[in-house]
């Protein structure tokens, strides 16, 4: 044996620490990053426990959340409550009946509200962004006056207070959880627009979107392979932390009376907005949907702050 | 004595879940009254890490700093926050590579000098812009009193350079470090910053811990130079020295790599092979050996130590460096 | 006839301002008529510093910003006139090599996919089989491992980055690359293995390159022409050797005397023209010739007449009303270029006072 090849291996052998890891893509990292995250971890388990409860909720709840089984028990009108006890967990509301079940099946509802209105917001509003965002950057002149005329309208749904429009949107389309919905989303259309647009304006200025077009790769390709990939990640954390604000501003339409009136269907931001009355004599009817929305918008706030960290290209490498 | 004994400094980042890094390993170098001294090496080599340590400008979360740096008389690395800030702009001054960022975008140029003025020299109201105006005359900025009132956005790259260096001259410190302070500009404006350094350091008598990757520039202005790889010292000679006879095979393969202006076109150049990441811990042997072409097993053994093959003073940390009796080839085998 | 001939090319960008639609209130003439020829093999290099408009240059030769005026013939196609289509399959034969290494590289694609993006732009190999072969003898050549196919840009290292941009470039076997700073973003030890790559590149494929950079010792390296841009125009054109033996116009010599030289004996002797002040806006470049305002051999005359790039013998053109008589030594210098040139004197404010402000130091 050779000196020469024994300082090779053993170059080899020293230089082997420095290796990195191979074929890691961005989304992959940023994946990895968030389970090492706490605030990634904590905030997934509450949504988790969360949805879990939306979907098996029903089948747990162990009285019929509709049924004013105790009515004998409560007066609403005579300050007379009925707090927990070991029948019901979380007690009775004011026409008797059992909140721990109101409570489980109302996650469901809440569920509902929130994923479908921040779906609505984040299909309209990254449709209109990406639409905007790819004709202010690849479309000339023409593409230009589209996206100037296409952002002065999203500037007005912005300027106008969210919960005025959804007032509005409320009025016209009468009371239901529908309703709901539609205002909580139509509320988030132009937050999604501008968030993607303007990703999309700034990554369209980059080298590499330069260096595709230098390329000869046509214009609706530099759009969907080159711009769109690279201007999701603040849509995907806007769409987390909406989620939160979907719900906590479906509980206050629902709270303003615009929810869901039918008694049949308890939901979160409606018992709270019922135990409003009785506040003075029986707070824990309001504390328990509070305390559940809140945990819950706490849950997709946390995993989208963390989501915000893991995608965030500076903390790359 | 030397003005600045920086002796074995290490600087180590490692925060929260990470594994430390160690940016700048036992560095030690000196700097004598109106000497300038050259801190030269490629991104990675710990140059800027040095100089931020030494000005007390690290993040104190984090980062485990070790060594010494005695500057007149006193520990800089040992010195409390309060003391170091009166230090800092007094006796002790530094320049930045970007102007526009080490400038307070919302305050005019004059109100940043006359504050340095007032608070390390005392000068108040008129007297403070007259010297404000004075020192950015002396660093060549047209019409003074006019840009006094000016926001640093409305001055071109080299003007902000310029009042930068006003402002570190503002004091007459006794050392001023510059970390690649003419990198960001153009190669015109850069002599013309260049030839202003050079002009104060000769007329106040001033020190410069000139910190570049910029050969070149280092061969015109530095009397000392350190040549840095992978946080440590490699090589240190005298100006002359170093760039007639580069003994470490880094501070060699670089200066044979760099395309010359004034040298004979039409043949390839002799780079080094690699890169930076193909390195291996200095403890376990010399980082610079997966890219050097004379690398023997003793270089994988353990740190090399700084000896003096050639002269005195021109020091040199290999086992086996570039002599004019050895011929630069590989080691039989 | 040459490859790529370039003549009288302009590009404004106008300034804009308004409220709902915009109007231009200005023009910023980054490239302001300019003419030159590549030949087919050979290496023009276009030298200057920021703001004189070579980076627009490039690009404008590519149309990836609009050309304003003026003709970029390549291989007897007038490509600035050509509908956006037409040019797009034209792009196969003129590429481009990025200054950032890493911004040019789309981080969410793997170095397979990005290489294949050109071919499938341009309905190269018939299925992505055909494509990846193609890649690994590519990524062979620009001296990368064949394993690199499915990793991602942040993996490598700033060396490896600018080959994987080169291999980028060459997949599409172009006639003309435009490199545009190819180095000056690397460390001073890869820039030399990236330059090496290039004319080894240039010999096996005859690639004709036009390269704009900063750094004159690189290009002078690399080129057989170079032309020296100074606010939107040329100023000098020459054989590479004979423009550093003899460089005529006043900025190339202030140019040449300015860039350091890694040689402490050479920079110790060397007699440097230290240049006055900044480079004006090219938003309201001055009239006359571009220098005058820098120039140390300023006449009345240059401040009123633009002077045109003239053959004063051998290819070497200048763009100097005064080039021979500088040479000749002749013409008194009309403002000082050693020290005084950049700290502060009485004779500066002076200065100063006399000439009206050029807006010069505003940064657009």
């Amino acid at each position: 044996m050779s000196t020469k090849t024994d300082k090779i291996d053993r170059l080899a052998e020293l230089t082997q620490a420095n290796e990195t890891t191979t074929g890691a893509s961005l989304w992959r990292e940023a994946f990895r990053r968030l389970k090492n995250s706490k605030m990634a971890v904590i905030g997934a388990a509450v949504i988790a426990l969360f949805v879990v409860v939306a979907i098996v909720g029903p089948w747990l709840a162990p009285h019929t959340p509709t049924a004013q089984t105790w009515r004998g028990e409560v007066f609403a009108n005579q300050g007379k409550f009925v707090g927990a006890r070991g029948e019901n967990w979380f007690g009775l509301d004011h026409l008797g009946r059992d909140m721990f079940s109101r409570m489980l099946v109302g996650a469901r509802q809440t569920l509902l509200v929130g994923v479908v209105s921040m779906l609505i917001g984040l299909v309209v509003g990254a449709l209109i962004g990406m639409l905007s965002g790819a004709a202010a950057t690849l479309g000339g002149r023409t593409g230009r006056r589209v996206d100037t005329v296409v952002m002065r309208f999203i500037d007005i749904l912005l300027s106008l207070p969210s919960l005025l429009l959804a007032v509005s949107i409320a009025a016209v389309m009468g009371q239901s959880l529908t309703t709901v919905m539609i205002a909580v989303g139509v509320v988030q259309i132009p937050v999604f627009a501008r968030l993607l647009r303007g990703s999309m304006l700034s990554q369209g200025g980059s080298d590499y979107v330069l260096a595709a077009k230098a390329l000869g790769v046509r214009r609706k390709r530099i759009v969907l392979t080159q711009i769109l990939p690279n201007s999701l990640s603040p849509v995907i954390v806007q769409a987390t932390l909406s989620l939160a604000t979907a719900i906590i501003e479906a509980a206050a339409l629902s709270y303003l009376g615009l929810g869901n009136p039918d008694p049949a269907v308890p939901e979160w931001g409606v018992m709270l907005a019922q135990a409003q009355r009785f506040f003075d004599n029986a707070p824990m009817m309001a504390v328990y949907p509070a305390v559940g929305i809140i945990v819950t918008a706490l849950g997709f706030t946390l995993l989208g702050e963390a989501m915000r960290e893991a995608l965030d290209p500076k903390l790359r490498g | 004595m030397p003005l600045l004994s920086v002796d074995e400094l290490t600087v180590t980042f490692g925060g929260r879940g990470r594994t430390p890094s160690t940016a700048v390993d036992g560095v030690s170098f000196t700097v004598d009254q109106g000497q300038v001294v050259g801190l030269v090496g490629e991104s990675g080599c710990g140059k800027s890490v040095t100089s931020l340590a030494l000005m007390g400008l690290l993040p104190r979360k984090g980062v485990t700093i070790g060594g010494r740096a005695v500057f007149d008389g006193e520990d800089l690395l040992a010195m409390g926050p309060k003391k170091l800030r009166d230090m800092r702009g007094s006796k002790l001054a530094m320049i930045f590579q970007d102007p526009l960022s080490s400038l307070n975008p919302v305050i005019p140029i004059g109100v940043q000098v006359t504050e340095i003025l007032e608070r390390h020299r005392g000068l108040k109201g008129e007297a403070a812009r007259k010297e404000a105006a004075h020192l950015l005359d002396r660093v060549g900025i047209p019409d003074p009193r006019r840009r006094l009132k000016e926001y640093p956005h409305q001055l071109s790259g080299g003007m902000r350079q310029r009042a930068l260096i006003a402002m570190a001259v503002a004091c007459a410190p006794r050392l001023l470090i510059a970390d690649e302070p003419t990198t960001a500009l153009d190669v015109t404006i850069q002599a013309q910053i260049l030839e202003l350094l050079k002009e104060l350091v000769d007329q106040e008598g001033t020190a410069l811990l000139m910190i570049t990757h910029d050969l070149g520039v280092v061969a015109g202005l530095c009397d000392q130079v350190n040549v840095l790889y992978a946080g440590k010292a490699v090589e240190t000679a005298g100006r002359r020295e170093l760039f007639a006879h580069p003994t470490h095979p880094y501070a060699h393969g670089l200066l044979g790599s760099i395309p010359r202006l004034d040298a004979p076109r039409g043949e390839p150049l002799n780079p080094i092979r690699g890169s930076i990441n193909d390195k291996i811990a200095w403890a376990d042997g010399c980082a610079f050996a997966p890219r050097c072409d004379f690398y023997t097993m003793e270089c994988l053994t353990g740190t090399p130590q700084l000896t003096e093959p050639r002269t005195e003073g021109h020091r040199v940390r290999c086992v086996n460096p570039v002599l004019p009796e050895a011929p630069a080839e590989e080691v039989p085998a | 006839m040459s490859l790529l001939e370039l003549d009288g090319v302009k590009v404004h960008f106008p300034v804009k301002r308004g409220l709902l639609f915009d109007r231009t209130v200005g023009h910023v003439y980054a490239v302001d008529g300019v003419s030159l020829k590549v030949e087919a093999g050979q290496t023009y290099g276009l030298v200057g510093e920021s703001g004189c408009g070579k980076t627009t240059l490039g690009r404008a030769v590519l149309r990836l910003v609009d050309v304003t005026d003026g003709e970029v013939v390549f291989d007897g196609t007038d490509l600035a006139k050509l509908p956006e289509e037409e040019m797009r399959k034209f792009r196969r034969r003129l590429q481009m090599v990025f200054q950032d290494p890493l911004g040019s590289l789309n981080p969410r694609q793997n170095i397979e996919s990005i290489l294949s993006e050109g071919m499938l732009a341009h309905g190269i190999g018939a299925n992505q089989e055909e494509r990846r072969e193609k890649i690994k003898a590519i990524l062979q050549r620009v001296g990368l491992p064949s394993n690199a196919l499915s990793r991602y840009p942040h993996e490598f290292s700033g060396g490896q980055r600018q080959r994987i941009g080169i291999a980028r470039a060459l997949v599409l076997e172009p006639d003309v690359i435009i490199c545009d700073e190819p180095v000056s973003a690397l460390d001073v030890s890869i820039q030399a293995q990236v330059v090496n790559l290039l004319e080894e590149l240039q010999e096996q494929l005859g690639l004709t390159y036009l390269v704009i950079a900063h750094d004159l010792a690189v290009v002078r390296h690399i080129s057989d022409v170079i032309g020296v841009m100074y606010l939107g125009s040329l100023v000098e054109e020459a054989p590479s050797d004979a423009l550093y033996a003899a460089p005529k116009h006043p900025y190339t010599k202030a140019l040449m005397s300015a860039v350091p030289v890694p040689d402490p004996e050479v920079e110790d002797r060397r007699e440097r023209i230290l240049l006055h002040g900044d480079l004006p806006s090219p938003a309201n470049p001055p009239a006359g010739c571009r220098f005058h305002t820098r120039c140390p051999w300023a006449q009345p005359r240059c401040g009123q007449e633009r002077p045109v790039l003239t053959d004063v013998g051998d290819g070497h053109k200048v763009a100097c009303h005064f080039a021979a008589e500088i040479e000749s030594g002749d013409l008194p210098l009309t403002r000082p270029t050693g020290v005084e040139a950049v700290v502060g004197t009485a004779a500066s404010t002076e200065e100063s006072a006399g000439e009206p402000p050029q807006g010069d130091a505003k940064t657009v």
